[in-house]
C-alpha cells in the first residue's frame, strides 16, 4: 500500500517531465515556426542607399551634383545635459524649440535616434560641430540632395522626389520601397535605372529597443551599394545658359543639335525655373507654385508643345516635289495671290521660292504632289476632273513626313515627348466623310499650317537633316553613360530620308539666300556665319502668331542645327531668326560680334509674356511650414496630369 | 564512538549523488544566467552584473551548507516549531515593513541584501508539519490531525496571500503530495485533484454549447453505472456516485464564475492566452512573455544555437530572462538535448529524493524528504510549463538555475536539512 503511492507520486513526476520533453519537442524540432518568427523579431534589413550618379555638361562643367545637408540627431536616453540654455545657444535655437523638440523625440523612442534638428546649414555646422562631443547623446548625421549649381537647363534634368503609389505598383521588379526616391522628369527619369545605382543591404541583429548588435553571419548575405553611373550630357552650359538668357520673358522653345552627331546642344523651354526650387524642404511648396503659374514654366515646350511649322515647313515640301519628280529646280509659278496670301516679292523658282518664301508656290507644289503630277490641260487651278485620285499622293507624302520624324515620337531620351501629328486621310474621312473632301479643304498643309502640328524638337531634327543633306541621328541629351562611356544604341544609328543628296544642295541654297536676303529682319543677319535658315510664321487663332525659325550653320560641314518658336511674336525673321542667330553665333564664335551686339539686348529686353501678377502671400506668415510627407506626393501625382493640357491651346 | 565519526568528517553518510545533481544544476544555471546577461560590449566583470553576484550567492550558499551539516541533526526537529513560530513572525512584520517589488509586498530590504520570508517559509513549513505528524497525539485516522496539518500549512500561506505574492503561496498546495504519502488524505485525492484542475481547463476552453455535448456522456456513463449497482445492490455507493456526478456538473458550469470571482484581471488573462491563440497573437501586450519565450525556446531546434549565439534571451525579447525566465536560455542556446538533460537531471534528483525519503527508519526524514521532492517538483513543473506555454505566467524561480540570492538559499536549505538528516539515517530511531 505504501509502496503504491510511491509510485503513483514517481509516476506523476516523470509524466509531468514527458510532457514537457514532448511539448518541447514539438516547438523546437517539429516546427520550424519559432525559428522563423525569431528572426523576423530579431534580424533587420538595413538599407544602404548608394550615390547618385551626377551629370555633367559635354564639357565637364556640373549640371548635377550631390549637396551634403546635415541634420542633428538625438538619442535621448543617452543625453545627460547639464545646462540646456547653453547647448541652445551654442546650436542656435529658442529654448521653445529645444522643448518641442526634445518632446518629439522622446515621443518617439528613447533608445534609438530621431532627427532633433534639420537640414543645418554647413556654416551653422561649423559653428557648432567641435562643441557637439561636450553633449552625449546628439550626433550629426549627413544624407545628400540634388543641387544645381548652375540653375539651368531645369527641363533637360527634371527632378527627383519620393516615389508615388502609382510608380511603386509600376515597379515590377520591386526595387522601390515607399519613401525612395525617383526621377519623375527629364534625364533623372529617363536614365533613372543608371543614375540611382543599387540600393545594397546589411543584415544585422536589432535588440528589444531596436539598437543594431552585430552583423547578421557575419554579412553572409548582405550586399553592398553599387553607386548610380555619372552621365555626360550632350548639353553645352555656355549655349544653354544664353538661350535661356535670349528666352527670358518670352514664351516659346529653342532647340540645338548638332548634326553629326544628334546630340542636343541646347533645350530651352520658356519660360523655365530654377532646378534648385525643386529639392531639399521647399521643394513641395514650390512645386505647388509653379504649377499654378499661368505661363506654365514647368511645361516642356521643346518636346510637348505642338505648334504648326508653318513656312519652315517648306523646305521639306520642295525636297518631296523634287523627290517625286512634279517639279525641279527649274520650275516656275507665279505669286498668285487668289490662291494663297502672300506679301510682295518678284516671280520665283525653286530656290526663290524658299528665300521669299512664296505661298502659291507651296500651293501649287503640294497640288501636285497629291495629284501625282496627273494634272492635264484642263484641270484648272481650281477644280480637277472627278476621277482624279489624290488619295495615293497624299499617302506618299505623309510616308516622307514619317520619314522627317514628323508628327512622330522622335524617341529623346525624355520621357515626356509628345507625338504631335500629321493629319492622315482617316481625319479628313471622318470630317467631311469618304469623298466628300479634295484638296483645296487641305491646301493649308501645303505651307505648314491647319491640321500639321509638329515639336521645336521635330523641327529641330529637320534643320539637322537639311545639314546633313539627307540623314539624322536621333537627337539625344546623353552622350556618355558612367566611365565605361556608353550610350544607348539607338542614338549611334543614322537614319536615311529617301529623298536624293543632289536635291538637297538647292533647298540650301534658298535658306542661305532666306538669311542673306529674304525674309530675316536686317539686324538678324551676320554673314560671317553662314547661317542657312528658314522663317515661318504660325497661324495662331488665339492670338497673335507664333515666330518661328530653322536654321544650320555654316553651310558647309555645319556643326550646328537650330528650331527657335516665339510665341505670340509675329514674324519669324523678326523675334525667331535673331534668337537663332545669336545661338549660333555664341555656339561657333564663343562670343557676340558687335554687329548683333544691339541685337542681343534688344532681344532680352523684349518681353511676350503677361507681366507676373501680384503675389498675394505676404512673407510675415509663419515662417516654416513644411508640408507633411504624403502630401507632396500627391501634388507630384497631380502634377503628372496637369502637365499633359491640350496641345491645341498652347499654340 | 558516535560522536568521534559525527566530528571526523561533516560530510559523512551525505548523498554523494544527490549533492553531485546540485552542483550540476548550479553550474548549468550560473552559465545560462552568464549567457543571458553577458553583452560583449560591457566589460565582462562588474560586481553589478547577475552572474558576478550569482557567484556571489553560489559562495554563499557553500557557507551555508557547511553550517547545516555542522549542525547537530536533532536540532532541526527540536527547534522546528519555535523556528515556525518566529517564521509566521517575520511574515507579518514584512506586510507592514517590506519593500514593494512588482505588487508584492515580501521583501526585507536590508541595505545592501533583501530577503524574501516566504522562501524560507517553505522548510520550515515542511519541518513543522513533519514534527507534527510523528507527534505522539497525532494519528492518521483523526479528523483532529488532519485539522492541525491544514491548520500548519494554511498559516503561512493566508499570510503569503495577503502579501500579493500568489505565485509563492501556490507552493504550499504541493504538500498535497506529502499527506496523500502520509495517508492523511484519501487515496483518490491525487486523482480527484487532476480531474478537478482538468475540468476547470474544460470548462473555461469549451463553449457554452459544446459544454453540454461534454455532459451528455458523462450523464450517460452516469446512468450505465447506477443500473449496473443497482443489480448488485448497494444503494450507498449509487448515492455517493450520484451526488459527486451531480458536484461535477456544477463545477464545470460554474468554473466561469469561479474565474471570474476569484482571479484579478490579470491573472484571468494570462490564463485567457494560453486557451485562445487569437488573443494578442503578435506577442505585443498581453501575450508579451508567453509569446518571445516560446519563440526563444522555439527557435533553439534539436542542437541549440550554442553557448552565447542565443539571440532572442541575448537581444533583451525574453523577459527576466537570468530569474524566473532562465529556461529560456538553456532551450535556445543547448535546444531539446539541452532541456532533456535539465529535466533529466530534476526527474533524476526528485526520485532520488524520494527513494532516499522511503528508505528512512524515522517517519519525520521521511515526511520531510517527501516535503523537499514535493517543493523542488512543483517549481520545477510550474517554472517551465510557464515557460513553453502549458501554464499561465508566475513568477517562481527555477531551483538552482535561476538568479536569486534567497531563492538559491532557500533551495540550498531545504535540500542540505535533508541530506543532513539523511546521512544519520542510521542512528534515528525508528518512527513509523
Amino acid at each position: 500500500m505504501q509502496d503504491n503511492r510511491k509510485w503513483v507520486i514517481i509516476g506523476l513526476f516523470s509524466l509531468i517531465g514527458v510532457i514537457f520533453l514532448v511539448k518541447l519537442f514539438m516547438i523546437q524540432v517539429m516546427s520550424d515556426d519559432f525559428r522563423r518568427k525569431a528572426e523576423a523579431i530579431s534580424i533587420k534589413s538595413i538599407v544602404d542607399y548608394p550615390h547618385r550618379g551626377i551629370i555633367l555638361d559635354r564639357n565637364g562643367k556640373e549640371l548635377v551634383v550631390n549637396a551634403p545637408v546635415y541634420d542633428l540627431m538625438v538619442i535621448p536616453k543617452q543625453v545627460q545635459m547639464k545646462d540646456t540654455l547653453a547647448f541652445c545657444e551654442t546650436i542656435g535655437i529658442s529654448i521653445d524649440d529645444f522643448r518641442k523638440s526634445w518632446k518629439k523625440a522622446c515621443d518617439f523612442a528613447l533608445e534609438r535616434p530621431s532627427i532633433f534638428l534639420k537640414q543645418i546649414s554647413r556654416d551653422n555646422l561649423h559653428n557648432f560641430q567641435d562643441q557637439l562631443s561636450d553633449y552625449p547623446g546628439f550626433y550629426i548625421n549627413a544624407r545628400t540632395v540634388r543641387n544645381y549649381p548652375h540653375e539651368n537647363a531645369a527641363h533637360v534634368l527634371g527632378y527627383i522626389g519620393e516615389i508615388d503609389e502609382r510608380g511603386l505598383e509600376r515597379d515590377a521588379t520591386g526595387y522601390y520601397k515607399a519613401g525612395d526616391y525617383i526621377g519623375i522628369s527629364g534625364v533623372e527619369a529617363a536614365y533613372e535605372k543608371e543614375l540611382r545605382g543599387q540600393k545594397g543591404v546589411r543584415h544585422v541583429w536589432v535588440d528589444n529597443w531596436g539598437r543594431e548588435k552585430g552583423s547578421f553571419k557575419d554579412g553572409e548575405f548582405d550586399t553592398l551599394a553599387v553607386a548610380g553611373k555619372n552621365l555626360i550630357s550632350s548639353i553645352d552650359l555656355d549655349l544653354q545658359k544664353f538661350a535661356e538668357e535670349l528666352m527670358v520673358n518670352k514664351k516659346g522653345a529653342v532647340v540645338a543639335i548638332e548634326p553629326s552627331t544628334g546630340e542636343i546642344l541646347a533645350m530651352v523651354a520658356a519660360p523655365t525655373y530654377d532646378p534648385n526650387l525643386l529639392t531639399g524642404k521647399e521643394a513641395s511648396g514650390n512645386f505647388g507654385k509653379l504649377l499654378l503659374d499661368e505661363n506654365k514654366p514647368l511645361f516642356n515646350r521643346a518636346v510637348r508643345a505642338a505648334y504648326p511649322p508653318g513656312s519652315t515647313f517648306k523646305t521639306v515640301q520642295a525636297l518631296i516635289g523634287m523627290q517625286e519628280n512634279v517639279i525641279n529646280s527649274q520650275t516656275v509659278f507665279p505669286c498668285n495671290k487668289g490662291l494663297v496670301k502672300c506679301h510682295f516679292h518678284p516671280t520665283t523658282d525653286l530656290q526663290r521660292s524658299i528665300q521669299h518664301s512664296c505661298n502659291p508656290y507651296y500651293y501649287q507644289v503640294f497640288r501636285r504632289i497629291i495629284y501625282q503630277n496627273k494634272l492635264t490641260q484642263h484641270d484648272s487651278t481650281f477644280s480637277v476632273g472627278k476621277d482624279l485620285d489624290y488619295r495615293e499622293g497624299f499617302t506618299i507624302w505623309k510616308k516622307y513626313l514619317d520619314a522627317f520624324n514628323l508628327g512622330r515620337k522622335i524617341n529623346v531620351d525624355l520621357v515626356s515627348e509628345v507625338p504631335a501629328s500629321i493629319p492622315g486621310l482617316s481625319l479628313y474621312d471622318d470630317r467631311y466623310g469618304k469623298g466628300n473632301w479634295k484638296f483645296s479643304n487641305i491646301y493649308s498643309l501645303g505651307i505648314g499650317q491647319g491640321e500639321v502640328l509638329t515639336t521645336p524638337l521635330q523641327l529641330a531634327n529637320v534643320a539637322a537633316t537639311l545639314a546633313n543633306r539627307g540623314y539624322y541621328y536621333t537627337p539625344h541629351l546623353v552622350k556618355s553613360i558612367g566611365n565605361e562611356k556608353s550610350i544607348h544604341p539607338e542614338f549611334t544609328t543614322k537614319h536615311t530620308v529617301p529623298i536624293n543628296t543632289e536635291y538637297f544642295e538647292i533647298i540650301v541654297a534658298g535658306m542661305r539666300d532666306a538669311y542673306r536676303a529674304g525674309t530675316v529682319a536686317s539686324y538678324a543677319i551676320n554673314p560671317d556665319l553662314e547661317i542657312c535658315g528658314k522663317t515661318g510664321t504660325a497661324q495662331n487663332p488665339h492670338g497673335e502668331d507664333h515666330s518661328v525659325f530653322i536654321a544650320f550653320a555654316p553651310k558647309d560641314n555645319p556643326k550646328i542645327a537650330i528650331a527657335v518658336y516665339v510665341e505670340n511674336a509675329g514674324f519669324g525673321g523678326v523675334w525667331a531668326a535673331p534668337v537663332a542667330a545669336l545661338a549660333i553665333e555664341k555656339y561657333l564664335k564663343g562670343k557676340t560680334s558687335k554687329r548683333l551686339e544691339w541685337t542681343k539686348d534688344y532681344v532680352i529686353k523684349k518681353r511676350f509674356i503677361l507681366e507676373p501678377q501680384p503675389e498675394p502671400t505676404d512673407s510675415s506668415e509663419v515662417p516654416e511650414k513644411p508640408a507633411p510627407a504624403p502630401k507632396k506626393v500627391d501634388t507630384v501625382r497631380i502634377a503628372l496630369k496637369e502637365d499633359k493640357p491640350n496641345q491645341r491651346s498652347e499654340k | 564512538m558516535k560522536n568521534n565519526r559525527h566530528k571526523s568528517s561533516i560530510g559523512e553518510g551525505v548523498d554523494g549523488l544527490t549533492i553531485l545533481i546540485y552542483f550540476a544544476l548550479l553550474a548549468v544555471g550560473w552559465v545560462s544566467i552568464f549567457a543571458a546577461v553577458y553583452d560583449p560590449a560591457q566589460p565582462w566583470f562588474s560586481f553589478s552584473l547577475n552572474y558576478t553576484k550569482q557567484l556571489i550567492w553560489i559562495g554563499t550558499a557553500l557557507v551555508i551548507i557547511v553550517l547545516i551539516l555542522s549542525f547537530d541533526y536533532r536540532n532541526y526537529e527540536t527547534f522546528a516549531y519555535i523556528g515556525y513560530g518566529l517564521m509566521l513572525f517575520l511574515l507579518l512584520i514584512v506586510m507592514f515593513v517590506g519593500k514593494e517589488i512588482n505588487g508584492a509586498r515580501s521583501w526585507l530590504d536590508f541595505g545592501p541584501i533583501r530577503l524574501q520570508p516566504s522562501e524560507f517559509a517553505k522548510f520550515i513549513t515542511a519541518l513543522a508539519l513533519a514534527k507534527f505528524l510523528v507527534s505522539s497525539e497525532a494519528k492518521t485516522e483523526s479528523l483532529r490531525t488532519k485539522i492541525i496539518a491544514g491548520v500548519i500549512l494554511f498559516l503561512p500561506v493566508a499570510f503569503i496571500i495577503l502579501q500579493n505574492d500568489t505565485g509563492s503561496a501556490l507552493v504550499f498546495s504541493v504538500f498535497v503530495f506529502v499527506l496523500y504519502r502520509e495517508k492523511i488524505l484519501p487515496e483518490w485525492i491525487l486523482f480527484g485533484g487532476v480531474m478537478m484542475a482538468i475540468l476547470f481547463v474544460v470548462g473555461l476552453a469549451l463553449k457554452p454549447q459544446s459544454l453540454f455535448y461534454f455532459l451528455v456522456i458523462p450523464i450517460l456513463t452516469i446512468a450505465v453505472l447506477i443500473i449496473l449497482y443497482i443489480k448488485e445492490k448497494k444503494p450507498s455507493i449509487i448515492v455517493f456516485i450520484l451526488s459527486v456526478s451531480v458536484a461535477l456538473i456544477i463545477y464545470v458550469y460554474s468554473t466561469k464564475y469561479i474565474f471570474e470571482q476569484f482571479l484579478a484581471p490579470h491573472q484571468q488573462e494570462r490564463i485567457l492566452v494560453l486557451l485562445n491563440d487569437d488573443i494578442d497573437p503578435q506577442g505585443r501586450g498581453t501575450r508579451y512573455n508567453l509569446f518571445h519565450s516560446k519563440v526563444a525556446i522555439g527557435s533553439g531546434g534539436l542542437w541549440g544555437k550554442g553557448f552565447l549565439n542565443g539571440t532572442q534571451t541575448k537581444l533583451n525579447y525574453v523577459p527576466e530572462q537570468s530569474t524566473d525566465f532562465i529556461f529560456c536560455t538553456v532551450g535556445e542556446e543547448y535546444g531539446w538535448l539541452g532541456s532533456l538533460l535539465v529535466i533529466g537531471l530534476y526527474l533524476f534528483l526528485m526520485i532520488r529524493l524520494i527513494l532516499l525519503a522511503e528508505r528512512q527508519r524515522d517517519k519525520f526524514v521521511r515526511i520531510y524528504g517527501y516535503s523537499v521532492a514535493s517543493i523542488l517538483f512543483f517549481h520545477f513543473a510550474i517554472n517551465i510549463a510557464m515557460t513553453i506555454g502549458l501554464f499561465p505566467v508566475v513568477g517562481i524561480p527555477l531551483p538552482f538555475l535561476s538568479y536569486g540570492g534567497s531563492s538559491l538559499w532557500s533551495f540550498t536549505i531545504l535540500l542540505f536539512i535533508f541530506i543532513k538528516l539523511d546521512a544519520h539515517r542510521e542512528q534515528q530511531m525508528e518512527r513509523k
